[in-house]
């Protein structure tokens, strides 16, 4: 995977790891299953097109970081690292099981290829900023993809590290955030204002990209301009998501932090999904 | 470079981890639903300087039923627990009484020094509900709050409480009220048992209560393991050990005379059982006082070790670091 190809192509990817999800989530029987479906098309870009990594060996000293700082997201990323040859697609089956190394929460003690222990919402991007700046110290090229949350957003720590990243002027470090308008208690824009994200972003010293983070070509047009912007800054892709995207009775279903999947419904569901695939 | 665990067997049917919204009681056990959140809708009638306040977990902690209720005096702080202890203790200082809750791991870890200065320390009259105490989530160490006692005990001023079911929340709510100054409380939410009903009691700020007599052991308890030690009498009595069960609620101020008057009675095995790590609660607080006072019973504890617990479903969890029933049973036995 050091070199990038396209092959098979990204939707096919997003497909399988949508999948993967949906597979994970009939395990447990619930779960952050919207939220893994929402973020689909970002993990495929990160871990297929914009990445460079080893499967073989995650540890890889010069491989790019990705840091989940939403560690209940973690059933999508397994389900990105299922794809990417780094988890074996037989431990699938043991997601959120006793004596499982895919815990309902991520870990990096637990998991091969996870970066952080989450769990605790609003700490990745501090350890991003460390990372960053100790790479700039081994002047590696590797970058920081560091993924969080809209609810993230209300924590004091995620302007902190916003704050210093402006600061240091880490270019090496590209934040994306699932804006999918929903946290514990309900939408994120009711629990607490935080928009103009863009605007606030920009202001912290920060490149802002603001996109449809279900819209691939979109997702990878970022991607790209975040590796490539010629500023010494930080960057930021702000995604807006779907939850739930492609399976669209879930899509449909009321918007909710754990959102309730019936023991019959997680066939249909990917079914509902084979049957949206665009071939 | 990074070590991470091996890859399970193959095969093999285990338990999935409950979601962390999972209710502590067991199949087919008598239960309430939402005691913290109903006694505080009912304490707000006849209390107009209560208010409520959360950090995303409203609907986490039975919060929303008091937001729907009084939603003029509910404040949603958002995800952010230091500004959400921060302006308790503000809202404190204009003469309200905030109940403000959010997860016992994230009120002791990310927001302790806002508790320590703004509310301990200027002695501000809030009440800290706190959901998922001790070992009552399956998520890993970030939901596990196995040392939440042991830091608030060390806070000066912090009244500190660990109920054990239902029946003892609906009474704790307007007592901790009547109380002035900072309370922190472990929250039992959901679907909660109701044990204590049946044994007449009665709870009471600062005060042990003796819920069973018993000749051979005493168990010492708090919260979810007073439950446990008086599920295990019948699997103890089955071995012909007779066991006395001392209901201790509030961890501090400890009930010293009490504990003392009954760890005094000689004879007895002393067994202290609690949901937390064995540094700092409850047990290293009645060995201390013990050892203070020249009462020197064989003694015991029951509690998480000192160490990062694993993910998993609760069941195998409190088995495997022995604060289960049957665990408990096969712990006294051996000892004795
Ligand atoms: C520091 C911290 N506070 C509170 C929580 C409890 N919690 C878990 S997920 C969540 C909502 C966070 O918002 P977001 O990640 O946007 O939610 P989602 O999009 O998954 O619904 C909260 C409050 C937590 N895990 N960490
Ligand atoms: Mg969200």
């Amino acid at each position: 995977m050091e070199t990038l190809t396209n092959t098979p192509k990204l939707a096919d990817r997003a497909y399988n790891i949508r999948r993967n999800a949906l597979r994970m989530g009939e395990v447990q029987g619930q779960g952050y299953i919207a939220q893994a479906l929402d973020i689909s098309d970002v993990l495929a870009v990160a871990y297929f097109h914009a990445m460079r990594y080893r499967p073989e060996d995650p540890s890889w000293e010069d491989r790019d970081r990705f840091l989940l700082s939403n560690g209940h997201y973690a059933i999508a990323l397994y389900a990105a690292l299922i794809e990417a040859g780094i988890v074996p697609e037989e431990e699938l089956e043991t997601y959120g099981s006793d004596e499982s190394r895919l815990p309902m929460s991520g870990m990096a003690s637990y998991t091969p290829g996870m970066e952080m222990s989450g769990g605790s919402l609003g700490l990745g991007l501090s350890i991003a900023v460390g990372m960053s700046l100790g790479l700039k110290r081994k002047k590696s090229e590797a970058r920081v993809y560091t993924l969080f949350s809209d609810g993230e957003l209300d924590e004091g720590s995620v302007w902190e590290a916003i704050q210093s990243a402006g600061h240091y002027k880490l270019d090496n470090l590209i934040g994306i955030v699932d804006v999918n308008n929903q946290q514990a208690d309900g939408p994120s824009t009711q629990v607490m204002a935080f928009e103009p994200l863009v605007e606030k972003l920009q202001a912290f010293g920060w490149f802002v990209q603001r996109i449809d983070g279900n819209d691939l070509d979109a997702v990878i047009a970022a991607f790209d301009a975040a590796k490539s912007h010629p500023e010494p800054k930080p960057r930021m892709i702000v995604a807006d998501t779907l939850m739930g995207k492609g399976v669209p009775f879930l899509e449909q279903r009321e918007k909710n932090h754990f959102i309730r999947v019936e023991q019959h419904e997680w066939q249909l569901a990917l079914a509902a999904l084979e049957a949206g695939r665009q071939v | 470079m990074k070590t991470v665990r091996s890859a399970p067997q193959p095969g093999k049917a285990r338990l999935t981890t409950s979601a962390m919204i999972a209710s502590i009681a067991a199949e087919g056990q008598k239960t309430k639903p939402a005691p913290f959140g109903r006694a505080l809708v009912e304490l707000a009638r006849s209390r107009p300087d209560v208010v409520g306040m959360t950090a995303d977990l409203g609907k986490y902690t039975d919060l929303h039923i008091f937001a729907k209720e009084f939603p003029d005096r509910y404040y949603q702080m958002g995800m952010a627990e230091q500004l959400l202890f921060g302006a308790a203790s503000g809202l404190a200082a204009e003469g309200f009484m905030p109940f403000a809750t959010t997860y016992a791991v994230f009120a002791s870890r990310r927001a302790y020094d806002f508790i320590h200065q703004t509310i301990a320390e200027e002695d501000r009259n809030v009440k800290i509900v706190c959901a998922l105490p001790g070992l009552t989530s399956g998520y890993g160490p970030s939901h596990q709050a196995a040392e939440d006692l042991a830091l608030f005990r060390a806070m000066p001023n912090m009244t500190v409480i660990d109920p054990c079911d239902a029946h003892e929340i609906e009474q704790l709510v307007p007592a901790i009220a009547a109380h002035q100054g900072p309370v922190y409380m472990r929250l039992l939410r959901g679907q909660v048992p109701v044990v204590l009903d049946e044994y007449d009691y009665k709870f009471e700020l600062g005060k042990a209560k003796l819920i069973r007599d018993g000749k051979d052991v005493l168990i010492i308890s708090s919260g979810i393991m007073t439950m446990r030690a008086l599920e295990a009498l019948q699997a103890l009595k089955d071995d012909r050990v007779d066991a006395a069960v001392l209901h201790v609620p509030t961890i501090k101020p400890l009930d010293a005379e009490t504990i003392l008057r009954e760890a005094g009675k000689s004879g007895r095995l002393v067994v202290v059982a609690e949901n937390h790590t064995t540094i700092g609660g409850l047990g290293e607080a009645v060995a201390a006082l013990l050892m203070r006072s020249g009462v020197h019973p064989p003694f015991r504890q029951i509690a998480l070790p000192d160490e990062f617990l694993d993910a998993g479903a609760l069941p195998t969890l409190h088995d495997r670091y022995g604060i289960s029933t049957a665990e408990v049973a096969r712990q006294i036995k051996q000892w004795l």
